[in-house]
Protein backbone atom coordinates (compact mmCIF):
# COMPACT_ATOMS: atom_id res chain seq x y z
CA UNK A 1 0.00 0.00 0.00
CA UNK A 2 2.74 2.46 1.02
CA UNK A 3 4.82 1.42 -1.99
CA UNK A 4 1.85 2.07 -4.30
CA UNK A 5 1.29 5.54 -2.81
CA UNK A 6 4.99 6.40 -3.08
CA UNK A 7 5.03 5.13 -6.66
CA UNK A 8 2.04 7.26 -7.74
CA UNK A 9 3.23 10.39 -5.88
CA UNK A 10 6.78 10.04 -7.24
CA UNK A 11 5.59 9.53 -10.82
CA UNK A 12 3.37 12.61 -10.52
CA UNK A 13 6.31 14.63 -9.13
CA UNK A 14 8.59 13.28 -11.87
CA UNK A 15 6.12 14.38 -14.52
CA UNK A 16 5.88 17.85 -13.02
CA UNK A 17 9.64 18.26 -12.62
CA UNK A 18 10.26 17.03 -16.16
CA UNK A 19 7.63 19.41 -17.59
CA UNK A 20 9.12 22.35 -15.67
CA UNK A 21 12.62 21.38 -16.84
CA UNK A 22 11.49 21.20 -20.49
CA UNK A 23 9.59 24.49 -20.22
CA UNK A 24 12.68 26.13 -18.69
CA UNK A 25 14.72 25.04 -21.72
CA UNK A 26 12.03 26.28 -24.12
CA UNK A 27 11.67 29.60 -22.24
CA UNK A 28 15.36 30.38 -22.76
CA UNK A 29 15.05 29.84 -26.54
CA UNK A 30 11.72 31.70 -26.67
CA UNK A 31 13.56 34.98 -25.98
CA UNK A 32 15.37 34.78 -29.34
CA UNK A 33 13.89 36.34 -32.46
CA UNK A 34 13.99 34.25 -35.63
CA UNK A 35 16.13 35.59 -38.45
CA UNK A 36 14.72 36.18 -41.92
CA UNK A 37 17.07 33.53 -43.25
CA UNK A 38 15.67 30.74 -41.08
CA UNK A 39 12.11 31.86 -41.85
CA UNK A 40 12.91 31.50 -45.54
CA UNK A 41 14.64 28.13 -45.17
CA UNK A 42 11.91 26.64 -43.00
CA UNK A 43 8.99 28.42 -44.70
CA UNK A 44 7.84 30.14 -41.51
CA UNK A 45 5.38 33.02 -41.72
CA UNK A 46 4.43 35.31 -38.82
CA UNK A 47 5.58 35.04 -35.19
CA UNK A 48 4.34 31.53 -34.42
CA UNK A 49 5.69 28.29 -35.79
CA UNK A 50 3.21 25.52 -36.57
CA UNK A 51 3.58 22.51 -34.26
CA UNK A 52 3.58 20.17 -37.26
CA UNK A 53 6.87 21.69 -38.42
CA UNK A 54 8.77 20.37 -35.40
CA UNK A 55 9.87 17.13 -37.08
CA UNK A 56 11.03 18.87 -40.26
CA UNK A 57 12.89 21.55 -38.28
CA UNK A 58 14.69 18.92 -36.18
CA UNK A 59 15.70 17.13 -39.40
CA UNK A 60 17.12 20.41 -40.73
CA UNK A 61 18.94 20.99 -37.42
CA UNK A 62 20.56 17.56 -37.77
CA UNK A 63 21.82 18.47 -41.24
CA UNK A 64 23.85 21.37 -39.80
CA UNK A 65 27.23 20.82 -38.10
CA UNK A 66 26.74 20.00 -34.43
CA UNK A 67 26.82 22.72 -31.83
CA UNK A 68 27.98 21.31 -28.52
CA UNK A 69 25.47 23.09 -26.30
CA UNK A 70 22.11 22.17 -27.81
CA UNK A 71 22.24 18.37 -28.12
CA UNK A 72 20.77 17.67 -24.67
CA UNK A 73 18.16 20.41 -25.08
CA UNK A 74 17.03 18.89 -28.40
CA UNK A 75 16.60 15.48 -26.77
CA UNK A 76 14.68 16.88 -23.78
CA UNK A 77 12.37 18.98 -25.95
CA UNK A 78 11.88 16.04 -28.36
CA UNK A 79 10.57 13.90 -25.49
CA UNK A 80 8.39 16.80 -24.27
CA UNK A 81 6.97 17.30 -27.79
CA UNK A 82 5.98 13.63 -28.01
CA UNK A 83 4.50 13.77 -24.51
CA UNK A 84 2.39 16.76 -25.50
CA UNK A 85 1.29 14.85 -28.63
CA UNK A 86 -0.07 12.08 -26.39
CA UNK A 87 -1.72 14.64 -24.09
CA UNK A 88 -3.32 16.39 -27.07
CA UNK A 89 -4.80 13.09 -28.31
CA UNK A 90 -6.05 12.18 -24.82
CA UNK A 91 -7.30 15.75 -24.28
CA UNK A 92 -9.45 15.60 -27.43
CA UNK A 93 -11.56 12.93 -25.75
CA UNK A 94 -11.95 14.75 -22.42
CA UNK A 95 -11.39 18.50 -22.63
CA UNK A 96 -10.75 20.88 -25.49
CA UNK A 97 -8.83 23.17 -23.07
CA UNK A 98 -6.22 20.50 -22.35
CA UNK A 99 -5.97 19.73 -26.05
CA UNK A 100 -5.50 23.41 -26.95
CA UNK A 101 -2.86 23.84 -24.24
CA UNK A 102 -0.94 20.77 -25.44
CA UNK A 103 -1.08 22.14 -28.99
CA UNK A 104 0.34 25.52 -27.87
CA UNK A 105 3.14 23.65 -26.08
CA UNK A 106 3.90 21.71 -29.28
CA UNK A 107 4.09 25.05 -31.13
CA UNK A 108 6.53 26.32 -28.50
CA UNK A 109 8.63 23.17 -29.13
CA UNK A 110 8.57 23.93 -32.88
CA UNK A 111 9.69 27.52 -32.15
CA UNK A 112 12.52 26.08 -30.03
CA UNK A 113 13.60 23.89 -32.98
CA UNK A 114 13.49 26.92 -35.31
CA UNK A 115 15.76 28.91 -32.95
CA UNK A 116 18.12 25.91 -32.67
CA UNK A 117 18.25 25.79 -36.49
CA UNK A 118 18.90 29.53 -36.60
CA UNK A 119 21.80 29.19 -34.16
CA UNK A 120 23.29 26.27 -36.06
CA UNK A 121 23.09 28.14 -39.37
CA UNK A 122 24.81 31.15 -37.76
CA UNK A 123 27.42 28.80 -36.27
CA UNK A 124 28.04 27.16 -39.69
CA UNK A 125 28.41 30.57 -41.29
CA UNK A 126 30.99 31.57 -38.65
CA UNK A 127 32.90 28.32 -39.20
CA UNK A 128 32.93 28.89 -42.96
CA UNK A 129 34.10 32.48 -42.54
CA UNK A 130 36.82 31.28 -40.19
CA UNK A 131 38.01 28.63 -42.69
CA UNK A 132 38.01 31.12 -45.54
CA UNK A 133 39.98 33.55 -43.38
CA UNK A 134 42.59 30.85 -42.68
CA UNK A 135 42.96 30.09 -46.40
CA UNK B 1 27.79 -9.55 -15.08
CA UNK B 2 27.92 -5.98 -16.26
CA UNK B 3 27.37 -5.28 -19.95
CA UNK B 4 28.72 -2.50 -22.20
CA UNK B 5 25.73 -0.28 -21.30
CA UNK B 6 26.56 -0.47 -17.58
CA UNK B 7 30.20 0.42 -18.25
CA UNK B 8 29.23 3.39 -20.46
CA UNK B 9 26.89 4.71 -17.75
CA UNK B 10 29.53 4.16 -15.08
CA UNK B 11 32.30 5.94 -16.99
CA UNK B 12 29.97 8.79 -18.02
CA UNK B 13 28.81 9.45 -14.47
CA UNK B 14 32.35 9.20 -13.08
CA UNK B 15 33.64 11.71 -15.65
CA UNK B 16 30.72 14.07 -15.00
CA UNK B 17 31.36 13.89 -11.24
CA UNK B 18 35.02 14.63 -11.80
CA UNK B 19 34.11 17.52 -14.07
CA UNK B 20 31.78 19.13 -11.49
CA UNK B 21 34.46 19.02 -8.78
CA UNK B 22 37.27 20.24 -11.05
CA UNK B 23 35.01 23.02 -12.36
CA UNK B 24 34.20 24.10 -8.79
CA UNK B 25 37.90 24.11 -7.88
CA UNK B 26 38.99 26.07 -10.95
CA UNK B 27 36.17 28.60 -10.53
CA UNK B 28 36.96 28.89 -6.81
CA UNK B 29 33.40 27.80 -5.98
CA UNK B 30 34.23 24.60 -4.11
CA UNK B 31 33.56 26.03 -0.65
CA UNK B 32 30.54 28.02 -1.81
CA UNK B 33 28.79 24.81 -2.90
CA UNK B 34 30.51 22.65 -0.31
CA UNK B 35 27.60 20.25 0.35
CA UNK B 36 27.11 19.62 -3.38
CA UNK B 37 30.82 19.03 -3.97
CA UNK B 38 31.16 16.77 -0.93
CA UNK B 39 28.21 14.75 -2.22
CA UNK B 40 29.80 14.46 -5.67
CA UNK B 41 33.13 13.39 -4.12
CA UNK B 42 31.29 10.81 -1.99
CA UNK B 43 29.59 9.40 -5.11
CA UNK B 44 32.96 9.14 -6.84
CA UNK B 45 34.35 7.39 -3.74
CA UNK B 46 31.40 4.98 -3.78
CA UNK B 47 32.19 4.09 -7.40
CA UNK B 48 35.84 3.53 -6.45
CA UNK B 49 34.83 1.21 -3.58
CA UNK B 50 32.19 -0.69 -5.53
CA UNK B 51 34.32 -1.45 -8.57
CA UNK B 52 36.81 -3.83 -6.84
CA UNK B 53 33.89 -5.52 -5.04
CA UNK B 54 32.17 -6.02 -8.35
CA UNK B 55 35.30 -7.46 -9.98
CA UNK B 56 36.05 -9.73 -7.03
CA UNK B 57 32.62 -10.94 -5.94
CA UNK B 58 30.30 -10.12 -8.87
CA UNK B 59 27.10 -8.04 -9.14
CA UNK B 60 24.89 -10.75 -7.62
CA UNK B 61 27.00 -11.19 -4.47
CA UNK B 62 25.74 -10.10 -1.07
CA UNK B 63 28.97 -8.16 -0.45
CA UNK B 64 28.40 -6.01 -3.52
CA UNK B 65 24.64 -5.59 -3.05
CA UNK B 66 24.74 -4.61 0.61
CA UNK B 67 27.66 -2.22 0.09
CA UNK B 68 25.79 -0.69 -2.85
CA UNK B 69 22.48 -0.21 -1.04
CA UNK B 70 23.86 1.01 2.29
CA UNK B 71 26.34 3.46 0.74
CA UNK B 72 23.49 4.62 -1.50
CA UNK B 73 21.35 5.32 1.58
CA UNK B 74 24.23 7.30 3.07
CA UNK B 75 24.56 9.29 -0.16
CA UNK B 76 20.87 10.20 -0.06
CA UNK B 77 21.45 11.72 3.39
CA UNK B 78 24.34 13.70 1.87
CA UNK B 79 21.87 14.91 -0.75
CA UNK B 80 19.56 16.19 2.00
CA UNK B 81 22.35 18.60 2.92
CA UNK B 82 22.49 19.73 -0.70
CA UNK B 83 18.75 20.44 -0.58
CA UNK B 84 19.21 22.36 2.66
CA UNK B 85 21.93 24.40 0.96
CA UNK B 86 19.45 25.25 -1.79
CA UNK B 87 16.84 26.23 0.82
CA UNK B 88 19.40 28.50 2.43
CA UNK B 89 20.28 30.01 -0.95
CA UNK B 90 16.58 30.47 -1.69
CA UNK B 91 15.81 32.26 1.57
CA UNK B 92 19.13 34.14 1.72
CA UNK B 93 17.55 37.54 1.30
CA UNK B 94 14.95 36.83 3.97
CA UNK B 95 17.71 36.26 6.56
CA UNK B 96 16.28 32.99 7.80
CA UNK B 97 19.58 31.08 7.55
CA UNK B 98 19.57 30.07 11.21
CA UNK B 99 16.05 28.59 10.88
CA UNK B 100 17.14 26.60 7.83
CA UNK B 101 20.17 25.36 9.79
CA UNK B 102 17.88 24.40 12.67
CA UNK B 103 15.56 22.56 10.28
CA UNK B 104 18.57 20.75 8.72
CA UNK B 105 19.75 19.62 12.15
CA UNK B 106 16.24 18.42 13.02
CA UNK B 107 15.90 16.60 9.71
CA UNK B 108 19.23 14.87 10.16
CA UNK B 109 18.36 13.83 13.71
CA UNK B 110 14.93 12.58 12.60
CA UNK B 111 16.45 10.62 9.70
CA UNK B 112 19.14 9.10 11.92
CA UNK B 113 16.54 8.18 14.57
CA UNK B 114 14.15 6.73 11.99
CA UNK B 115 16.95 4.71 10.36
CA UNK B 116 18.15 3.46 13.77
CA UNK B 117 14.64 2.36 14.78
CA UNK B 118 14.01 0.65 11.44
CA UNK B 119 17.41 -1.11 11.44
CA UNK B 120 17.06 -2.06 15.11
CA UNK B 121 13.65 -3.62 14.44
CA UNK B 122 14.93 -5.49 11.39
CA UNK B 123 18.39 -6.45 12.64
CA UNK B 124 17.56 -10.16 12.42
CA UNK B 125 16.51 -9.97 8.81
CA UNK B 126 18.39 -7.20 7.02
CA UNK B 127 17.35 -8.67 3.71
CA UNK B 128 17.55 -7.16 0.26
CA UNK B 129 13.81 -6.37 0.51
CA UNK B 130 14.55 -4.31 3.60
CA UNK B 131 17.32 -2.29 1.92
CA UNK B 132 15.06 -1.62 -1.05
CA UNK B 133 12.32 -0.37 1.28
CA UNK B 134 14.79 1.82 3.17
CA UNK B 135 16.05 3.27 -0.13
CA UNK B 136 12.49 3.84 -1.31
CA UNK B 137 11.61 5.75 1.89
CA UNK B 138 14.78 7.85 1.86
CA UNK B 139 14.31 8.76 -1.81
CA UNK B 140 10.70 9.67 -1.12
CA UNK B 141 11.72 12.04 1.69
CA UNK B 142 14.02 13.61 -0.91
CA UNK B 143 11.07 13.98 -3.32
CA UNK B 144 8.99 15.72 -0.63
CA UNK B 145 11.83 18.07 0.37
CA UNK B 146 12.60 18.97 -3.25
CA UNK B 147 8.93 19.43 -4.05
CA UNK B 148 8.53 21.82 -1.12
CA UNK B 149 11.60 23.70 -2.31
CA UNK B 150 10.17 23.87 -5.84
CA UNK B 151 6.90 25.16 -4.37
CA UNK B 152 8.84 27.92 -2.56
CA UNK B 153 10.68 28.79 -5.80
CA UNK B 154 7.38 29.15 -7.65
CA UNK B 155 5.62 31.02 -4.85
CA UNK B 156 8.46 33.48 -4.30
CA UNK B 157 8.95 33.85 -8.07
CA UNK B 158 12.63 33.00 -7.86
CA UNK B 159 14.38 34.07 -11.07
CA UNK B 160 17.90 32.68 -10.69
CA UNK B 161 18.06 30.28 -13.64
CA UNK B 162 20.99 28.30 -12.24
CA UNK B 163 19.26 27.59 -8.93
CA UNK B 164 16.03 26.64 -10.73
CA UNK B 165 17.85 24.21 -13.05
CA UNK B 166 19.85 22.63 -10.20
CA UNK B 167 16.67 22.05 -8.17
CA UNK B 168 14.72 20.65 -11.14
CA UNK B 169 17.52 18.18 -11.90
CA UNK B 170 17.46 17.09 -8.26
CA UNK B 171 13.68 16.70 -8.40
CA UNK B 172 13.89 14.49 -11.49
CA UNK B 173 16.64 12.40 -9.84
CA UNK B 174 14.76 11.85 -6.57
CA UNK B 175 11.34 11.19 -8.09
CA UNK B 176 12.61 8.77 -10.76
CA UNK B 177 14.56 6.79 -8.14
CA UNK B 178 11.70 6.78 -5.60
CA UNK B 179 9.31 5.57 -8.32
CA UNK B 180 11.79 2.89 -9.44
CA UNK B 181 12.30 1.61 -5.88
CA UNK B 182 8.54 1.60 -5.19
CA UNK B 183 7.82 -0.21 -8.48
CA UNK B 184 10.46 -2.74 -7.56
CA UNK B 185 8.57 -3.43 -4.33
CA UNK B 186 5.29 -3.70 -6.22
CA UNK B 187 6.48 -5.62 -9.29
CA UNK B 188 9.72 -7.50 -8.51
CA UNK B 189 9.55 -9.14 -11.96
CA UNK B 190 10.30 -5.82 -13.67
CA UNK B 191 13.66 -5.46 -11.90
CA UNK B 192 15.85 -7.58 -14.18
CA UNK B 193 14.86 -6.11 -17.54
CA UNK B 194 13.77 -2.56 -16.80
CA UNK B 195 13.99 -1.15 -13.28
CA UNK B 196 17.63 -2.05 -12.71
CA UNK B 197 18.66 0.50 -15.35
CA UNK B 198 16.92 3.49 -13.71
CA UNK B 199 19.21 4.14 -10.67
CA UNK B 200 22.46 4.06 -12.72
CA UNK B 201 20.93 6.18 -15.51
CA UNK B 202 19.71 8.69 -12.92
CA UNK B 203 23.12 8.45 -11.20
CA UNK B 204 24.67 9.65 -14.46
CA UNK B 205 21.89 12.17 -15.16
CA UNK B 206 22.37 14.18 -11.95
CA UNK B 207 26.10 15.01 -12.28
CA UNK B 208 25.62 15.54 -16.04
CA UNK B 209 22.74 17.96 -15.47
CA UNK B 210 24.68 19.80 -12.78
CA UNK B 211 27.80 19.92 -14.97
CA UNK B 212 25.70 21.33 -17.82
CA UNK B 213 24.03 23.91 -15.54
CA UNK B 214 27.29 25.13 -14.02
CA UNK B 215 28.96 25.41 -17.41
CA UNK B 216 26.15 26.73 -19.61
CA UNK B 217 23.88 28.73 -17.29
CA UNK B 218 25.63 31.93 -16.18
CA UNK B 219 25.31 32.76 -12.49
CA UNK B 220 23.49 36.00 -13.28
CA UNK B 221 21.07 34.43 -15.80
CA UNK B 222 17.41 35.05 -15.03
CA UNK B 223 14.41 32.89 -15.76
CA UNK B 224 10.76 33.81 -15.40
CA UNK B 225 9.41 31.03 -13.18
CA UNK B 226 5.85 31.70 -14.34
CA UNK B 227 6.86 30.52 -17.83
CA UNK B 228 8.18 27.25 -16.42
CA UNK B 229 5.19 26.18 -14.34
CA UNK B 230 2.43 24.26 -16.09
CA UNK B 231 -1.03 25.88 -16.05
CA UNK B 232 -3.35 25.18 -13.18
CA UNK B 233 -0.92 26.52 -10.60
CA UNK B 234 -1.72 30.01 -9.25
CA UNK B 235 1.48 31.65 -10.52
CA UNK B 236 0.58 30.94 -14.15
CA UNK B 237 -2.60 32.99 -13.84
CA UNK B 238 -0.63 36.16 -13.05
CA UNK B 239 1.67 35.84 -16.06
Amino acid sequence: MIAALICVASLAALLQFFMAHSRAVIAVYRRSELSEQVREVAGIEGQNVSSEQFGRLVQLVRLCPQKSDDQTDLKVVGVYYRMMGVLRSVGRAFSSRISAWAESERSACAYFAAVALDRRIANSRDLLAQQMGEN
Amino acid sequence: MLGPFDYVIWVTSFLAELYVVVWALTQKQFLRNISLNVYILAVALQSAVLYPLLRHYGAASLQYRYTYYYTDSLLIIFLYFVIMRFYKEMFREMHVGKYVQGASAMLLTATALFSYIVIHQNKDHLTSRFVVELGQNLYFVGVVLTYLLWGAIVKLKETRARLVQLVLALGIYFSANAAAYAMRNLFPGLQANFLRFIPPVMGAFLPLAWAYTFTRVPEKAKLETARVVAPGLPVQQHS
